[in-house]
């Protein structure tokens, strides 16, 4: 509701303090209509002031051609900092977060981060350099990036790693710009393919035709795993390398890696290891050792850097010791009389990132690394399939098991019997489990389950959380009808008509009542 | 699950109809069913030569992006241009308005390498 002015016809030159604008406050949760920034706005309203400068003002007309400058200001919401603070708090008390509860997500790995991490982020020494500094003044953060460096290294069995890229997809795409460095440098630089499962993470094909590749699909066989037969149909003389998670996006361990690896290495290929579901293995095996020349880890998956909320994340690129001189740079190096400085490999692709990667991501990294040990990421990885496959036995009578075999740190089960029966689909019973308290998990994905629902517990929930999440699943099935397909219907918001959402889009705000507003595509206001 | 008789099929799930020696292009029931709802369609250029197995288009549905494949070696002579504003037709109406295009067949020899519907519904399991 707008609140009217009591005083009658405010005057143009100073504007009534309640008009345009809204007042906020909302219960702390319940179904109440949270206004857009642009609703509360009021004109000439700030969250800011500056001090008076005493340097001197340009205008803008006079730095920048008439022809770049804005006509009018851009119409931004103007709020003080009470009002901006409280209604994105207000947000985020009906937001469903790691730290809320159980967020089975899989192939995310959204486990808890301890604040340990965080703490360590936010000292001073760490949080408050530019990046600029000079290194003469800052040898203990280059000392805790060669640490983290050889840490990684040394969990993925690589020889070398760069810290710079800052998420898993950009991991991918620099792994792939090394692989096409290498093998220009050896005169082999006509390669045009890069192999990728059917399963794969849909990022993967993304970063191949990114990195100028072209991608070429191989089957997976009935046990979920890479065909080798079919993979040998697909490997030749134009096959850069091929991309593999292991365990694979089935959350199953693919057992014929080293055969695997051999085959493309055969043809002159490289093998790259999508670090998305490294959580599964971590302390126990290494990519190195299956024959992986490159690797990339997710940090804000399996190394207590937050993530779910658009980052920051870091995705640094492991490579073997051939591959050491493609790393993007300059790289935090250690001299031989023990001062930190930086250096330039060889023949380096260049630069990914501006600066040095998102540098307080990886501290956290570190700080999880030294917590833990090389012993606590073990363990990490062990509880991370125990919980699993726990989940999958419990899950098995009431819900389709594709793969009815072990699975490392996910399970992938499907809906199919239930919406053939009832019709009752996995997108129905994830919405269905936000009524239950959880977060959904990931659904219609790998695409080569149908009615999929891929649940990854991650080893950071409790027994009871985990019995507490079965049971609701399985409540879920024995109970499912119709009415489903309007779940949820006890949160904030409620089922989301997300086809129209993609078949109608309207992307920009408009703060006219509806009757007013410009026709949307499909002729509404 | 609807799979017209007198249509022919690829394992890809496209079917064609045979119009006066040229072929209308499609997904089948089974595929959009799959496929979910269908919130984007990308049609190929009307003279664009296409072969048999090669990419002619994209569906993009909630769940995932597809490739439609091209069921016959040929040129591209006409497409559904309504499926830009309408993608919905290809749930709605798969054998019929949500035609995708039309091929002239360079080899018409190569029909005969397709499913006929009994085959098709032996593929997708009846």
């Amino acid at each position: 509701m707008t609140p009217e002015p009591s005083t009658p016809e405010p005057q143009p030159a100073t504007p009534s303090p309640l008009a345009g604008g809204r007042a906020a406050s909302a219960p702390l949760l319940g179904r109440a209509e949270e206004p857009t920034v642009f609703e509360l706005s009021s004109p000439g309203r700030r969250a800011w002031s500056f001090a008076e400068a005493d340097l001197p003002f340009w205008d803008a007309a006079d730095l920048v051609p008439a022809g770049h400058l804005a006509g009018e200001p851009v119409p931004l919401p103007e709020l003080s900092e009470r009002d901006l603070v409280a209604h994105h708090t207000r947000l985020t008390q009906r937001q469903y977060a790691v730290d809320v509860g159980a967020y089975p997500l899989g192939s995310c790995t959204m486990k808890y981060n301890p604040k340990l991490a965080d703490a360590a982020a936010s000292l001073p020494g760490l949080a408050r350099v530019h990046p600029a500094t000079p290194s003469s003044c800052t040898q203990g953060w280059l000392e805790l990036l060669v640490a983290l460096g050889e840490a990684l290294a040394e969990v993925t069995g690589m020889a070398a790693v760069s810290l710079q890229p800052p998420a898993g997809a950009a991991g991918e795409l620099t792994g792939l710009l090394i692989m096409r460095a290498w093998h220009r440098g050896r005169g082999d630089g006509g390669r045009t393919k890069i192999v990728i499962p059917d399963s794969a993470h849909g990022t993967n094909p993304a970063s191949v035709t990114l990195a100028g590749y072209q991608a070429v699909t191989v089957a997976s066989d009935e046990r979920g795993c890479v065909d080798l037969d079919s993979l040998r149909t697909v490997l030749d003389d134009d096959v850069a390398g091929i991309m593999l998670t292991n365990p694979n996006t089935l959350g199953l361990f693919e057992e014929d890696i080293v055969e695997i690896a051999g085959a493309v290495h055969e043809v002159g290929g490289l093998v790259y290891y999508d670090g998305a579901n490294l959580n599964a293995i971590l302390g126990v095996t290494r990519p190195g050792d299956m024959g992986f020349d490159i690797v990339h880890l997710n940090l804000h998956k399996t190394f207590a850097v937050p993530h779910g909320g658009g980052g920051p994340g870091a995705g640094p690129v492991a490579v073997t010791e051939a591959l050491a001189p493609f790393l993007p740079g300059p790289l935090p190096a250690v001299a031989g009389d023990g001062t930190y400085g930086w250096e330039t490999p060889a023949r380096s692709i260049g630069r990914v990132h501006g600066w040095h990667g998102n540098a307080l991501a990886l501290a956290r990294a570190y700080a999880y690394v030294l917590a833990l040990g090389g012993d606590g990421l073990r363990r990490v990885a062990e509880i991370a399939v125990l919980n699993a496959n726990w989940l999958r036995r419990r899950l098995a009578g009431t819900y389709d098991v594709p793969h009815d075999r072990p699975c490392m740190h996910e399970c992938v089960v499907s809906a199919a019997s239930l919406a053939r029966a009832r019709g009752v689909r996995a997108l129905d019973v994830a919405k269905r489990l936000l009524e239950e308290g959880f977060h959904a998990p990931t659904v219609s994905f790998p695409l080569v389950v149908k009615e999929a629902l891929m649940i990854e517990p991650t080893e950071t929930e409790s027994p009871q959380t985990l019995a507490a999440l079965a049971d609701a699943l399985v409540r879920i099935a024995e109970g499912a009808s119709s009415d489903d397909r309007l779940a949820p219907r006890t949160t904030p918001v409620g089922r989301v008509d997300e086809v129209r959402a993609a078949r109608r889009l309207v992307a920009t705000f408009d703060a006219r009542p509806p009757g007013a507003r410009a026709p949307g595509p499909d002729g509404e206001r | 699950m609807n799979v017209p008789d007198d249509l022919r099929y690829s394992p890809d799930h496209e079917w064609v109809r045979i119009e006066s020696n040229r072929a209308r292009v499609g997904i089948t029931e089974y595929a959009q069913d799959a496929l979910g709802d269908v919130v984007f369609v990308q049609v190929p250029s009307v003279g664009a030569a296409v072969t048999a197995g090669s990419s002619v288009g994209e569906v993009e549905s909630t769940k995932s992006v597809s490739e439609v494949y091209a069921p016959l070696t040929g040129t591209v002579v006409e497409v559904n241009d309504e499926l830009g504003d309408a993608p919905e037709r290809l749930n709605d109406d798969p054998y019929g308005g949500g035609w995708i295009c039309v091929i002239d067949p360079a080899d018409p020899t190569e029909l005969d390498r397709l499913l006929d519907a009994d085959g098709y519904r032996e593929l997708i399991g009846g």
